[in-house]
């Protein structure tokens, strides 16, 4: 991928991210954060993990987006009136953002195997097709794509998926269950005033 | 060319805007939308250290799943995290952090 496609996505989601914070109209931030995650998505595609950045924009910028502004819709929330800051709370706030930030560059600047460039870690098929027969792995769907010089990500996605991690996929499975169950618990109105049906 | 930490920068600083928006801004609903940004923001520095982590030519598929798992994990907690902001709702009628003090008196 380019160097000027990466910088023009980060320049995407980085911008809207800072929209997300500096908007005073939860839809404006919501939609923000949602341009936000397309240009995060375009950043996983650079990087070959096309079926994340699938996910991404299925999951992120769709479902929950959408769920966010549902909840937005059904509170009828209007921007908010400016308040009295609370002074100590927002200098607080901003040092740590900028402490964070200064470790961040010092932590890098150090970061000898971060200075690896892209060409120097070259995805290879041919190779990767060798190892995998070396290993004793023959998936023909797979094996087809690594001969013709491709990167099947989803289908060794769902290789590891369903074989080296089917059981986190399981209990993953159950974890959304509950979460499912759990929302309908809490969000159930507690209605009190429902009058019980007369006895005839 | 790019390099991981060009990567790892931008992820950073995904991160750091997503925590400052959850120190400076009141309302609950961006505060949450400001956590989902710092997940991601981790994301990508997983996927970011798969694709320069190459095993025999291929991206180290263990950071990816870790990923998927993570996005997993993400959905559920909107989900319940929204729930959970409903029922704040009716029972306050406010989104904003500073009207919920009960436990502060």
């Amino acid at each position: 991928m380019p160097s000027v496609l990466f910088y023009l996505f980060s320049a995407i989601m980085l911008g809207f991210g800072i929209l997300v914070v500096a908007l005073r109209n939860p839809v404006s931030s919501a939609l923000s954060l949602a341009m936000s995650f397309l240009g995060l998505a375009a950043l996983f595609v650079s990087l070959g993990a096309f079926f994340i950045g699938i996910i991404q924009v299925l999951v992120y910028a769709g479902a929950v987006m959408v769920l966010f502004l549902f909840i937005i819709m059904l509170f009828d929330i209007k921007a908010e009136e400016r308040r009295k800051l609370n002074l100590p709370a927002v200098i607080g706030g901003i040092v740590l953002v900028l402490i964070f930030t200064l470790q961040l560059a010092t932590v890098l600047s150090d970061f000898q195997p971060g200075k690896r460039q892209i060409n120097t870690v070259p995805l290879d098929p041919a190779n990767a097709l060798a190892t995998r027969h070396a290993n004793g792995l023959t998936v023909p769907t797979i094996d087809k794509d690594l001969a013709a010089g491709e990167l099947p990500d989803v289908k060794l996605i769902g290789e590891t998926l369903f074989t080296k991690y089917n059981f986190h996929l399981q209990i993953v499975g159950v974890l959304l269950l509950v979460a499912t169950v759990g929302v309908i618990v809490i969000s159930r109105r507690e209605d009190k005033t429902v009058e019980p049906v007369p006895a005839k | 060319m790019l390099t991981l930490n060009d990567y790892l920068l931008v992820s950073g600083l995904l991160f750091a805007i997503g925590l400052a928006g959850v120190m400076l801004r009141r309302n609950i609903i961006v505060i949450f939308m400001c956590l989902e940004m710092m997940l991601s923001a981790a994301n990508l520095s997983l996927v970011a250290f798969s694709r320069f982590n190459t095993q025999s030519g291929l991206p180290d598929y263990n950071g990816q799943m870790l990923v998927f798992l993570i996005i997993t994990v993400a959905a559920a907690e909107v989900a319940v995290g929204l729930a959970i902001i409903i029922a704040l709702f009716r029972a306050r009628r406010t989104v904003h952090v500073d009207d919920i003090d009960a436990m502060k008196h």
